[in-house]
This record gives C-alpha cells, sequence and structure tokens, in this order.
C-alpha cells in the first residue's frame, strides 16, 4: 500500500511540477549517473538502472531524487567517496553502493551530505565502506530503512556507519548497522531521534553520542559491539526501550555514560555485557523500569555521580549488582527487585521487610584491587560479604534500598 | 590390589553414607532444576556446593574409612600382601564410591530435565569432572592424615583443619596478600597462588567456562590468556592429576616406613 502511495506521490509531482526523469542504463542515452546529474535541474528525479556503475565523487549539487532500481550498484572500486550531496531538498532512494576507499586523513562517504535541508536518504544498502553516511552541518533529514556495513579489522582504519557531525532534528530509524567502526555516530546534533535500529558486531560503540543534547533514542538493539554504547558529554537525552546485549569483553559495558545531565533511562534491557551500564559524571539520571539480566557488573559508578534515581529495575543474576569507588552516596536507589535478595516479606505486601545492600564488600575490594576478581564466589569472599552486610565498614551505609520488591517487576 | 578395591568399594556401597551422599545430589540437582529455571544459574549454585561440600565430604569420609577399618587392615597386613596395594585398594575403592555418588546423584536429575538437548553440557561434565578430581585428591589427603596420626581425635583435627585451610583461610591470605601488594603487578602471583589449591583451581576452571571470563580480562590479561584457551585447560587438568599423584605417593612414602 504504502509502495503505491509513494509512487502515485511521484505520479503526480512529476506530472504537476513538470520535472521530468532522466533513466541511466548502459543501453541508454545518460550511460553514467554524472552524466545525468548535468542534465538534471532541480526536481528532475533520476532513476539508474540495474547494472554496475563504476563510479566515484559524483556531487550533486542540485535538489533532485536519485533513485535506484533493484539491481543498481554503484561501485567506488576503493578509490574514494563516491556520492555528495551539497543541495537542500534531495532524495535518494534503493541505490546499493559498494567499496569505498579508506584513508587516514579524508573522511571518504558512501553518502556524504554537506549543509543540506530536508532531505530523504532511504532503502539504500551500502556495503564495505569506510564511512556509510557522514553528515555535516545539516537539518531535518531522514536516515531510514538502510543497511550499512563494513568490513574493517582495527579502529583506525575504519568509519562509522552513520556520522553525523552538527545537525538537528534528524531522524534515524530501522537501519541495519554493522562491522563499522561506530554504527551511528552524533556529535553536535540536537533534537534527533534514533529509532528501531540495529547495531551490532561493530569494532567500536554501537551508538555514540558526543556533545549532542536533547536526543530520544529508543527501541534500538545493541548486540555484540566492541564496548556497547557510549553517551558522552551530553544533556537531556532519553533512553528507552532499548536492548544492550552481549557486549562482553575485557573493556566493554552495555551503556558507557560519562557527564550526562538530566538524562532518563528506562524499560531498556542489559544483557550479558561485561558492565551493564557505566556512570561517570552522571547527574540527575533516573533509571526506571530496566531490566539487567546476568551482567558481570549491573552498575558502576566510578564517581561524581550525583542525584540519581534507582527505581523498580530488576537486577537479575549479575556477578555483581553494583561497585562505588567512594564512600559517600548521593543517589537513591528503592523499589527494585534484587535476586540476591535473602530477606523475608511477612506483611505480604510484596515488599521486603529488611533492606538490601547492593554493594558487597568484595566489590568494594575488587574496585581497590582488580586482581581480586580471581577469589569471585570463593567461600572466603561469601564469608566477608555476609560480616559486612551484618555490619557495613567498608561499604556506603546510607547505600540501601529501603524497599526492595519480591518479585520480578517488568517482563 | 583389585580384589581389596572391590571389598572396599562394595562395602561402601553397601553402606548408609554412600546412599545418604548420592540422595542428598540427587534432591540438590531435582530442587536446584526445579526452582532455577535458569540452567547456566544451577550450575554455578551447584559449583558453589561442589567446591565446598565435596573436599568436606572427601576429607571425613577418608579419615573416618581409615580409622574404622584399622582392624581389618591389621588382619589384611598379616597377610602375604603387599602393603602398598592394601592402602591402594582401599583408597580407590573410598574415591569411586564418592564419585559413584557424585556423577550419579547429580547426573540423574541434569539428565532428566534434558541436560543433553542444552549447550551447558559442556560446563556441567566439567563440574563433574572436577568435582571427581576434589573427591580423588581429598580422600588422598585425607589418608595422609590419618596415616600419619596414631590418634583419632587428633586426626580428624588435622583433616577438618586441612579442609578449612585450603577452602577458607589460603583464600583469605590470598587476598590480603592481593590487597597489600597491590602496587606491584599481581598477574603471575595470582596465576601460581590459584594452582597451588586444587579448590581454588577447581572454581577457576569452572567460573572461566561461566561467568568471570570477561571480567577478569578487565585486568588480568594474562590470567585469561592463560586459562583462556586449551593448552591452559589442558595444563589445570594436568596440575589436578598432579595434586592427586602427589599425595599418593607421600602415602606409599610413608607406608614403607610405618610401623603397625
Amino acid at each position: 500500500m504504502m509502495k503505491y502511495k509513494i509512487l502515485l506521490f511521484f505520479f503526480f509531482t512529476t506530472f504537476t511540477i513538470s520535472a521530468k526523469q532522466i533513466e541511466v542504463c548502459e543501453t541508454c542515452t545518460v550511460k553514467s549517473i554524472k552524466e545525468a546529474i548535468k542534465i538534471a535541474e532541480t526536481g528532475d528525479e533520476i532513476v539508474v538502472k540495474k547494472g554496475i556503475y563504476k563510479e566515484n565523487n559524483i556531487i550533486i549539487n542540485k535538489s533532485i531524487s536519485l533513485i535506484g532500481e533493484k539491481g543498481a550498484v554503484v561501485d567506488g572500486e576503493d578509490t574514494g567517496g563516491i556520492i555528495i550531496f551539497e543541495a537542500d531538498n534531495f532524495t535518494i532512494r534503493g541505490l546499493k553502493i559498494i567499496n569505498v576507499g579508506m584513508s587516514y586523513t579524508i573522511d571518504y562517504a558512501a553518502i556524504k551530505v554537506i549543509k543540506a535541508k530536508n532531505f530523504i536518504i532511504e532503502d539504500c544498502i551500502l556495503e564495505n565502506v569506510f564511512f556509510g553516511l557522514l553528515i555535516e552541518k545539516s537539518k531535518n533529514g531522514i536516515i531510514r530503512n538502510n543497511r550499512i556495513s563494513g568490513n574493517r579489522k582495527s579502529e583506525a582504519s575504519s568509519g562509522n556507519g552513520i556520522h553525523i557531525w552538527d545537525g538537528s532534528e534528524m531522524e534515524v530509524y530501522n537501519n541495519q548497522l554493522t562491522g563499522l567502526r561506530d554504527g551511528i555516530y552524533f556529535e553536535f546534533v540536537k533534537q534527533s531521534v534514533v529509532f528501531e535500529n540495529n547495531s551490532h558486531n561493530n569494532i567500536r560503540y554501537g551508538l555514540h553520542f558526543m556533545f549532542s543534547n536533547n536526543n530520544i533514542y529508543h527501541h534500538n538493539e545493541f548486540k555484540n559491539n566492541g564496548a556497547g554504547v557510549a553517551v558522552m558529554f551530553s544533556k537531556f537525552i532519553t533512553m528507552h526501550h532499548n536492548t544492550f546485549k552481549l557486549n562482553w569483553g575485557s573493556a566493554s559495558y552495555g551503556l558507557l555514560l560519562k557527564e550526562i545531565y538530566d538524562a532518563e533511562i528506562y524499560n531498556n534491557l542489559f544483557e550479558e555485557n561485561t558492565i551493564g551500564i557505566n556512570g561517570e559524571g552522571c547527574t540527575r539520571i533516573n533509571y526506571k523500569n530496566n531490566t539487567f539480566l546476568r551482567n558481570g557488573w549491573a552498575i558502576k559508578i566510578a564517581g561524581a555521580c550525583y542525584a540519581n534515581i534507582f527505581e523498580k529495575n530488576d537486577f537479575m543474576h549479575n556477578s555483581l549488582d553494583l561497585s562505588y569507588n567512594t564512600k559517600k552516596n548521593d543517589n537513591s536507589f528503592n523499589n527494585n527487585y534484587w535476586s540476591e535478595y535473602t530477606g523475608y516479606d511477612l506483611d505480604k505486601n510484596g515488599i521486603g521487610d529488611i533492606p538490601y545492600r547492593p554493594v558487597k564488600l568484595f566489590s568494594y575490594i575488587v574496585n581497590k584491587t582488580p586482581e581480586a576478581l580471581v577469589l569471585l564466589r570463593s567461600l572466603f569472599v561469601d564469608i566477608i560479604n555476609f560480616s559486612e552486610k551484618v555490619s557495613p565498614v567498608f561499604t556506603p551505609d546510607d547505600l540501601t534500598d529501603e524497599n526492595p520488591i519480591m518479585k520480578k517487576i517488568n517482563d | 590390589m583389585l580384589k581389596i578395591l572391590k571389598y572396599s568399594f562394595y562395602d561402601l556401597m553397601r553402606s548408609r553414607w554412600s546412599y545418604v551422599y548420592f540422595l542428598f545430589y540427587l534432591l540438590l540437582g531435582f530442587v536446584l532444576l526445579f526452582l532455577n529455571n535458569d540452567v547456566s544459574k544451577a550450575v554455578i549454585t551447584l559449583m558453589n556446593i561442589i567446591i565446598v561440600l565435596t573436599p568436606l565430604i572427601g576429607t571425613i569420609f577418608g579419615v573416618m574409612y581409615y580409622y574404622n577399618s584399622t582392624e581389618f587392615t591389621e588382619l589384611l597386613l598379616a597377610q602375604p600382601i603387599n602393603r602398598n596395594k592394601i592402602f591402594m585398594g582401599q583408597y580407590i575403592g573410598i574415591s569411586l564410591s564418592l564419585t559413584l555418588s557424585l556423577v550419579l546423584g547429580l547426573g540423574i536429575p541434569f539428565m532428566a530435565y534434558g541436560l543433553f538437548k542444552s549447550s551447558i553440557i559442556f560446563d556441567f561434565s566439567l563440574l563433574l569432572v572436577v568435582g571427581s578430581f576434589l573427591n580423588f585428591i581429598f580422600v588422598a589427603l585425607a589418608y595422609n592424615i590419618a596415616l600419619s596420626t596414631e590418634n583419632k581425635i587428633k586426626g580428624f583435627g588435622y583433616a577438618i583443619l586441612m579442609w578449612l585451610f585450603l577452602a577458607v583461610i589460603y583464600d583469605g591470605i590470598f587476598l590480603i596478600s592481593l590487597v597489600f601488594f597491590n602496587e606491584y603487578p599481581l598477574d603471575k602471583f595470582s596465576l601460581i597462588a590459584t594452582m597451588l589449591n586444587p579448590i581454588d583451581l577447581s572454581r577457576i576452571l569452572i567460573l572461566l567456562k561461566l561467568d568471570i571470563s570477561a571480567l577478569l580480562g578487565y585486568t588480568g590479561a594474562v590470567f585469561r590468556k592463560f586459562f583462556g584457551t586449551n593448552i591452559g585447560m589442558l595444563f589445570s587438568m594436568f596440575v589436578l592429576v598432579f595434586w592427586v599423584i602427589l599425595p599418593i605417593l607421600r602415602m606409599n612414602f610413608k607406608l614403607k616406613k610405618k610401623d603397625f
């Protein structure tokens, strides 16, 4: 239905604005995309027919639509950037773009967008890219249903899937990103939404936010990335219904928060990450209804974290629930479910009668002496944890969940 | 030797304690699987129990059996049989019956819950192998203690102390030295310290297959590199075998000199 609507839309637009359609194919009069762009005018539509087009550095500075038919492939032959848009109101759809060149000095991208407004990038397949989409100083873009993949080996020689630098009001959804440095990278991006993307097996982060305020990301899945998801130096970010999974490695985490203020984190699932959430310098963040399942550390608070609220989260079967490196605590834990809770509920109101202490002595020791982790789950450690639980000496004594819930809260 | 082994084995198989031990594991297995719908979590709980309880039971059983069968052993010694063979027979008999209780007791419930279809089978078999090793090691250690101490009460005391040392105190000293020598590179030290205690070694072997592997890599790359590989695994197994052989050698050495 949607397809017909779009077709109908284009049918009308072609007639009403009297824009023409330029076909590109081997047997057509126009044989390359570059030629087509030369003759195109504002509002025209270039349809790339099936075939392999060995072109690169295609600069488009007109407001046109570039549509790829099934089987239309643009091969950059590893030499450099491929398509560069320097115009407003453009659309690119359905093209398959492969083999972007790699450089240590220039950011070559499959599709580069410079200073554009109101554009749509959709249904494109970008393979073996250095940078996938590189969008600079742009506004009001929609990036959807793209599949971007790279096969890079090291951080230095790889680029990002969707890289937006200095933008606002972007919509990034339903994209697949794999084998890149960062799946999605936002730097100085405002008022944007990232949702329903699947970012997995990237070398560094699944998603990376830097200096980007007032953004929302939800219903994304981040799986098996080198270090998980990083949100840094940003304010007013909302993250909900995301899945952070299997970010399992020596320096990995589900979610890294560094210098974050006023964020909302709710209904996310953190499963089997080395560290579920690693927080440094996080202030006024509300963690609600998240599930932490089988992580090494569910939450690691490194310092300078103030006025955070942890409420109604499920902490289930993590090796260590919480790690703190200070004795001071300014964060509140309330009404969470802890699978390690051993208290009772005599009045049957669903809330445990004795408070739960999420920081164990052992996690304190591991913070001081990381090698001590070798003793995880040994009887001696259980004994000292127990004695610390009874009378806290080393761990923050006001760090308790006064009302631990007896049953799992979230589905 | 085989005859004595067979005798001790059947003797123990008929005894009430073997059944109790077997039933305990059987019940434990079923209850754990019933309460935990997460099989890998059940393996961790089992590990906690196995690395503490198996050595304890092995130690007590070993000492108890030695002291209880002193008279019969003396009778045997009067016969023209090699001493080594008598004691080795007894030792293997006890270890085997304990191992059988462990393997069957835990194996049956896990089999009943369709373990063979799940991917956890490898972790679980490792658990059983390590448990069996611990049985053999601690029965051997217990026999050593019993052979060296005539006094029953003292023997029991030493045996329990040995268990307490290896299961708890050793880790305490280990932890304190780790914290104390914080400034030094501790990877190799902790590697060696783990090797020297069969309980720690068993724990690490199982944990590496379960939850610790990535956590360890966080700092101790050396550690992870060593235990994470197949060679590390093989070497650890070799150390466990060594832990069985060493007490047996001492036992035989002691036997040569001992005046019954």
